[in-house]
């Protein structure tokens, strides 16, 4: 087992063989699935000039724990409290010093091992760290938390808290009392008309801008101005616009950004990032001659350059051709499986559709928030969708005398939707009686609505109550 | 205050590469000091070297001092541009979604406008003494070279004067709607200088060791405190949405 404290309310970074694996901060316990045999911690800050290691070995049925404290001064240690001193003049933090210690654990008993995958993102807490690196079995990919906290979230499990968060300009009302919760590792889709508030909420929660009132924890950290370095962090934003230096190549740009998130040696990451969005052979084109969607693309590679534990991606497929916006999919898939959260403000509804595992309307207020499945049961009857070969002489008859059916109208030709509370009772009894009746059934089956129903009745709702 | 080093690196490079990549930038770099470098070459090459010791002494005053507007002039355009021109192409936001803090963005911002005002201001005038050394009368350069409060104001005061009119642009920068406002506002910066040079140079200020001292030294603190005033007028909200933050 390994384990690291630290007196300060930082957040580390663990790198475990030169591959970043999650963040720990605050007294916390943080375990990540390693293979069986050596591997190098290293436990990162971008505020540091030295990042601590320590290599250990993974055996099955072990935990190892990792303890990190202030290094106190000893003649062996005296070159890197030097180098620490002098970084502390621009720098005043504490060096730490990893102290290794291997202990047994009964929970831990398999034999075979995962794959680092799915690791999930870790909220921050208060002043102590405790991580450990656990052998784990086959199929456990995701990471778990313990440990109190002194200001630890609502939801330690939550990326993003929301309550109540209101912004005014003035007279005018950008957003009001809106509150939701995102897990890690969710996809959270955020629709709303023009003008609902959409991105105000985003550079709200991307401490661009202050609250008028309400609260908001983002990724574990209380949204306040004095947490915005923090906050800034741990997250990052793609605006709508990329907001390139069209005068700078691809690379030129993507090392600007690196830099600004404390990034010194970033060229794998860029290259990394530019293969993510497909962009490895545009690295040295200036901005200036990319389309728009190739800037977008720029843009969303910006995003992963420090490994955000939650995205917040305005319009990400805006001016992107479909083969661009399926590659976007995919990687926004990708990043989901990784355990990103993201956070996607949208007008392409079957995006939503097909990514979100969640979705919020917004227009001012927030509507509502839940599945889509969800949202079309609470707003839309279940329906059986019923195509003829020929019209129904009466319908009004037919479908009256079928008990299953509550409620029926047509829609276009030969073609029936019947409002029904159980469609699986209910479609066997509509086909005995269109069989009895010798109508001729080309199709019969429970009628879908889209996302883009739910959004259009939830929009009309509210024309519907601004007019009354 | 902490900064971080890394990401002032960041800043200043990018600056630097943007500037080299714009054709009109590096022009009016080279052409600007050359403009100014005109008279002070011509008064001193005209002058009559048949004059006293001390008529030498006051005549190359002028030309001298004059030589340190360029180290007023060529940052202001650059400073004016810094955070109202990076709203205008878009560029802004993203970087405000970024950790940099609001004094990492002033002093890397500040930073890359000053270093190449101050090397041109440099070289300019190191051009400008091996001229008068090589070419100009051997009276005249005596009493170039002897007027060591001028020299010495030309080159403690370069980066000083630069600071100044950098943390003035930034200031008008931060607060204006748009570039070309931003650019006119900047360029009032060198007034308060150009003021100074003229009050030396009428004589009503005397240039001495102590006055060259006395004027750095209050310049510094200046300079500090219009900087630490541009820090706070550094509102991240404002610049997304253009009007004043709100708070409950």
């Amino acid at each position: 087992m390994v384990s690291s404290h630290s007196v300060r309310a930082r957040t580390w970074k663990v790198e475990i063989d030169g591959s970043i694996v999650g963040s720990i901060s605050n007294q916390r316990t943080v375990e990540f699935p390693v293979k069986a045999g050596q591997h190098l911690l290293r436990v990162k800050s971008t505020r540091y000039l030295l990042s601590p290691e320590e290599s250990f070995e993974a055996v099955a049925g072990q935990v190892v724990k990792f303890s990190c404290h202030p290094r106190a001064l000893s003649p062996i240690i005296f070159t890197r409290w030097l180098i620490w001193f002098l970084a502390s003049l621009v720098k005043h933090d504490l060096w730490i010093g990893l102290e290794f210690v291997n202990t047994s654990s009964a929970d831990i008993g398999a034999t075979s091992f995962a794959v680092l995958e799915n690791i999930p993102k870790i909220p921050a807490g208060a002043s102590e760290i405790e991580s450990s690196l656990s052998a784990r079995p086959s199929g456990i990919g995701s990471g778990t938390i313990t440990g109190t906290a002194a200001r630890a979230p609502a939801n330690p499990r939550s990326a993003l808290v929301v309550s109540n968060l209101t912004k005014r300009f003035g007279e005018r009302t950008a957003f009001s009392d809106v509150s939701f919760d995102v897990g890690y590792g969710e996809v959270f889709g955020f629709l709303g008309p023009n003008g609902a508030g959409k991105t105000t909420t985003v550079r709200t929660l991307g401490t661009l801008i202050a609250p008028t009132s309400g609260s908001a924890t983002v990724a574990g950290i209380p949204l306040s101005p004095e947490n915005g370095v923090e906050i800034r962090q741990r997250i990052a934003i793609m605006p709508e616009s990329p907001g390139l230096y069209l005068r700078l190549t691809v690379t030129e740009n993507l090392e600007y950004f690196a830099g600004l998130y404390g990034l010194r040696h970033a060229t794998t990451r860029i290259n990394d990032a530019l293969e993510a969005v497909n962009l490895g052979d545009r690295a040295s084109d200036l901005c200036a001659s990319l389309s728009k969607g190739l800037r977008q693309r720029v843009g969303l590679a910006r995003t992963l350059l420090s490994d955000p534990e939650i995205m917040f991606l305005d319009e990400p497929t805006s001016g992107l051709d479909p083969v661009a916006s399926l590659e976007v999919h995919n990687l926004i898939i990708g990043l989901r499986q990784k355990g990103v959260t993201i956070f996607l403000t949208t007008h392409r509804l079957d995006e939503a559709e097909k990514l979100c595992d969640r979705v919020a309307f917004l227009n001012t207020t927030l509507r509502t928030v839940g599945r889509t499945a969800e949202l079309r049961e609470q707003l839309f009857k279940r329906s059986l969708r019923v195509k003829t070969l020929e019209p129904i002489g009466d319908p009004a008859e037919f479908f009256t005398r079928i008990l299953a059916v509550e409620d029926w109208r047509p829609d276009g030709a030969n073609t029936y939707v019947l409002t029904v509370s159980d469609p699986e009772v209910a479609a066997p009894e509509v086909t005995r009686a269109l069989v009895s009746a010798d109508v001729g059934v080309l199709f019969i089956g429970e009628a879908q609505h889209s996302l883009e129903d739910v959004y259009l009745e939830l929009i009309a709702d509210d024309a519907e109550a601004r007019r009354s | 205050m902490s900064l971080d080093a890394t990401r002032l690196r960041a800043v200043v490079h990018k600056e630097l590469l943007d500037y080299r990549r714009k054709r009109a930038i590096v022009v009016s770099m080279v052409l600007l000091p050359i403009l100014f470098l005109v008279e002070p070459v011509v008064s001193i090459f005209v002058a009559a070297p048949s004059e006293s010791s001390s008529a030498l002494d006051s005549f190359v005053i002028l030309p001298l001092l004059y030589m340190l507007l360029i180290a007023v002039v060529m940052p202001s355009t650059l400073a004016a541009f810094t955070v109202v021109g990076e709203r205008e192409q878009g560029t802004l936001e993203p970087l405000l979604t970024t950790p940099l803090r609001e004094q990492e963005f002033i002093i890397g911002k500040g930073a890359a406008v000053m270093i190449p005002s101050v090397a041109l201001s440099y070289l300019v005038y190191g051009l400008f003494l091996l001229a008068v050394e090589l070419f100009a009368h051997p009276a005249v350069a005596t009493a170039v070279f002897h007027n060591g409060p001028i020299l010495l104001a030309l080159f403690l005061f370069a980066p000083l004067v630069a600071g100044w009119s950098v943390v003035v642009g930034m200031a008008v920068s931060v607060r204006a709607s748009e570039v070309r406002v931003a650019q006119q506002l900047g360029m009032l910066a060198s007034l308060p200088i150009t003021g100074v040079v003229l009050l030396l140079a009428i004589g009503v200020i005397h240039p001495t060791f102590p006055v060259a001292i006395a004027f750095a030294a209050g310049l510094l603190v200046i300079d500090l405190i219009t900087l630490r005033i541009v820090s706070r007028m550094f509102d991240r909200e404002r610049l997304v949405i253009g009007t004043k933050a709100t708070r409950s």
